[in-house]
């Protein structure tokens, strides 16, 4: 968003600093019934696993409540949380980069290339209904068609063009980022269809009388213009997966590990300070990730225009 | 190729002339070709997220004999009986149960929550951002680790995590920010000269919510309790550690996926689903409701 752009779409209310102090305190009343659920369960909580990683176990679940960093230098310390993170990282960027692709061309194809409002309204609904079933439904949904004798084998064998059934179709990191996708594509498609349908197509038909190119068009205003859907499904997406433990578990056999499922194990041995230690050190790096987005895309101006 | 060079002049005057035949948004002409291959991706985006789930819906039906993979055995309803009957597959219909009124009472907070955030944000005021970051960190944070943190906040003041305390704080924390964003974009749409204009005919802001806004605005409040619902109703890391010593279905769910290998596991997914169903349908049927009666009352 170029400076000029920035300021148009400036509201027309005066800035904080300038407000008058009752409508400061409108504001607050406003707001404060979900500032009373915040506070308790999101910002409480954080502080109780950011206190815990720095506490002393003594290893069967009984914490000591004082100041070590010995849980941050073990696990910053191991081999495993690198790997971890790779892994995750990797699992991420691949969930990331296939949604983003399906969700981005699917959105455009409603919105450009359905020329029947109704219809592409209908498609789109189609698009979002499995979402209201369960996750865990969803995700094992995939057993009988992945399986060793599930119907992609069985499809496969009987065409004579494998011999033995492929293995690694299930429980395996194929299969995770297959869940993934299948999971997380609706939260692309949805904040991109929505800021592509505000595109004023009369932009595009002066784009056409001015000699753009479809490329040109893509690149220069499709694109641009569908930013901040882009920005909002990409925090969503990347917060799940990287957030997750249950579909790495389920889905690659146990095969596989990502930084929360290590976390999980680590609670369930009553190992609270490493755990603690490395979700803080997850939070951060979500944070980092979640602010750099931020950064590139002001989402509440966005959505709010 | 002296022929196709003779040829460019002619293609590029057309091309010049009449460049509306090869645009994206047109309403008439020839389809360009990456609509055909647009069409297709779609076709097989749709495939891939129906098809695994009505395997799952039909495999539900098989006779005794059944197993977790085709060929289908059978048609019965033994596994639907076998859900909500067998001790073994777990207490479903108790965390069924504990889901939906769990739900209901999520949606109704969360409802009423965003929308009154929504109104606090239409308008700057100190330390709005403080709080708007605060939503998106409660939106980002991973469930687990906040569900860990409440289940631990909650033995520290010596108090017993259940479904309708902790468990309903954790979800609240990832419901409310769903619902505030999206009372984001609906209030984005809300025309702020019906509401001046109440007040110049005299209504107290509490009369132009009643009376203005919340009508205008209910199809995306239904919206933002469909979201509520819905979110609640599938919640599973959030609820891990906070559900206390009574499950709700997805954690029902989730140590059914460890221990059942039976297509009871697929008829408990055909159940929610069709409980899901009935809940889209009761929501976009009163979306379309209140439309149809503002239609008839404020036509022209």
């Amino acid at each position: 968003m170029t400076d000029f752009e920035a300021f148009a779409d400036m509201q027309p209310s005066l800035s904080p600093a300038q407000t008058p102090p009752r409508a400061n305190l409108a504001g607050w009343l406003y707001v404060s019934p979900l500032v009373l659920v915040l506070v308790p369960f999101f910002v409480a909580p954080i502080l109780v696993v950011l206190a815990a990683s720095f506490f002393a176990t003594d290893g069967f679940g009984g914490l000591t409540p004082g100041f070590t960093l010995a849980s941050y230098v073990e696990v910053l310390h191991s081999a495993l949380t690198l790997k971890l993170y790779l892994a995750t990282i990797k699992f991420t960027l691949l969930t990331w980069i296939l949604t983003l692709i399906i969700g981005f061309f699917v959105a455009y194809f409603l919105v450009f290339h359905v020329r029947n409002q109704l219809l592409a309204i209908g498609l789109f609904l189609l698009c979002t209904v499995p979402f209201w079933t369960s996750n865990i439904i969803r995700m094992i949904s995939w057993i009988p068609l992945l399986g060793k004798e599930g119907l992609i084998n069985q499809a496969l064998l009987g065409l004579g063009v494998i011999r033995q059934p492929l293995e690694v179709l299930l429980f395996s990191d194929l299969a995770v980022v297959i869940a993934y996708v299948h999971q997380l594509t609706i939260f692309m498609i949805v904040p991109i269809f929505n800021s592509m349908a505000r595109i004023d197509k009369k932009l595009i038909e002066a784009a056409i009388d001015a000699g753009a190119s479809r490329f040109d068009i893509m690149r220069l205003i499709v694109v641009p213009m569908s930013k901040s859907g882009i920005a909002l499904g990409t925090i969503f997406v990347v917060s799940i997966v990287m957030g997750d433990f249950f579909v790495v578990k389920v889905m690659s056999g146990g095969g596989s590990a990502s930084v929360v499922s290590a976390f999980y194990e680590d609670v369930g041995v009553l190992q609270y300070p490493t755990a603690a230690a490395s979700a803080v050190l997850l939070t951060l790096v979500l944070v980092a990730i979640v602010s750099l987005i931020l950064r590139t895309v002001d989402i509440r101006q966005e959505i709010t225009r | 190729m002296s022929a196709v060079l003779a040829d460019m002049p002619k293609a590029d005057v057309s091309k010049a002339i009449a460049p509306v035949t090869k645009a994206i948004a047109p309403s008439t002409g020839g389809r360009p070709w990456t609509f055909y291959v647009l069409a297709t991706l779609f076709a097989f985006y749709v495939i891939a997220l129906y098809g695994p789930m009505f395997c799952v819906y039909v495999l539900s039906f098989q006779d005794i004999r059944g197993g977790l993979v085709f060929p289908m055995k059978g048609t019965s309803l033994h596994w639907f009986v076998d859900l909500f009957t067998q001790v073994r597959t777990g207490d479903v219909k108790g965390s069924f149960d504990r889901s939906i009124k769990l739900a209901i009472i999520v949606t109704i907070i969360t409802v009423v929550v965003s929308f009154l955030a929504g109104l606090g944000f239409r308008k700057r005021f100190r330390g709005d951002t403080v709080v708007f970051y605060m939503m998106i960190g409660s939106l980002v944070a991973p469930g687990l680790v906040l569900g860990l943190g409440t289940g631990l906040l909650f033995q520290a003041l010596g108090l017993n995590a259940s479904w309708y305390t902790s468990a309903l704080g954790a979800q609240l924390s990832w419901t409310l920010p769903f619902g505030v964003l999206v009372m984001f974009a609906v209030m984005s749409r809300f025309n702020h000269v019906w509401e001046e204009a109440a007040y110049d005919l005299g209504a107290s802001r509490w009369q132009s919510i009643r009376l203005v806004m919340i009508p205008v605005l209910a199809p995306g409040l239904v919206a933002v309790a469909l979201f509520g619902f819905t979110l609640s109703y599938d919640e599973f890391a959030r609820s891990l550690q906070t559900a206390g010593s009574l499950n709700t279905l997805p954690l029902e769910i989730w140590s059914m996926t460890l221990n059942v290998t039976s297509p009871s596991l697929y008829a408990l997914g055909t159940v929610t689903t069709i409980v899901s169903f009935i809940v889209i349908g009761a929501s976009l049927g009163s979306i379309v409701l209140i439309q149809k009666k503002r239609g008839s009352s404020t036509k022209g």
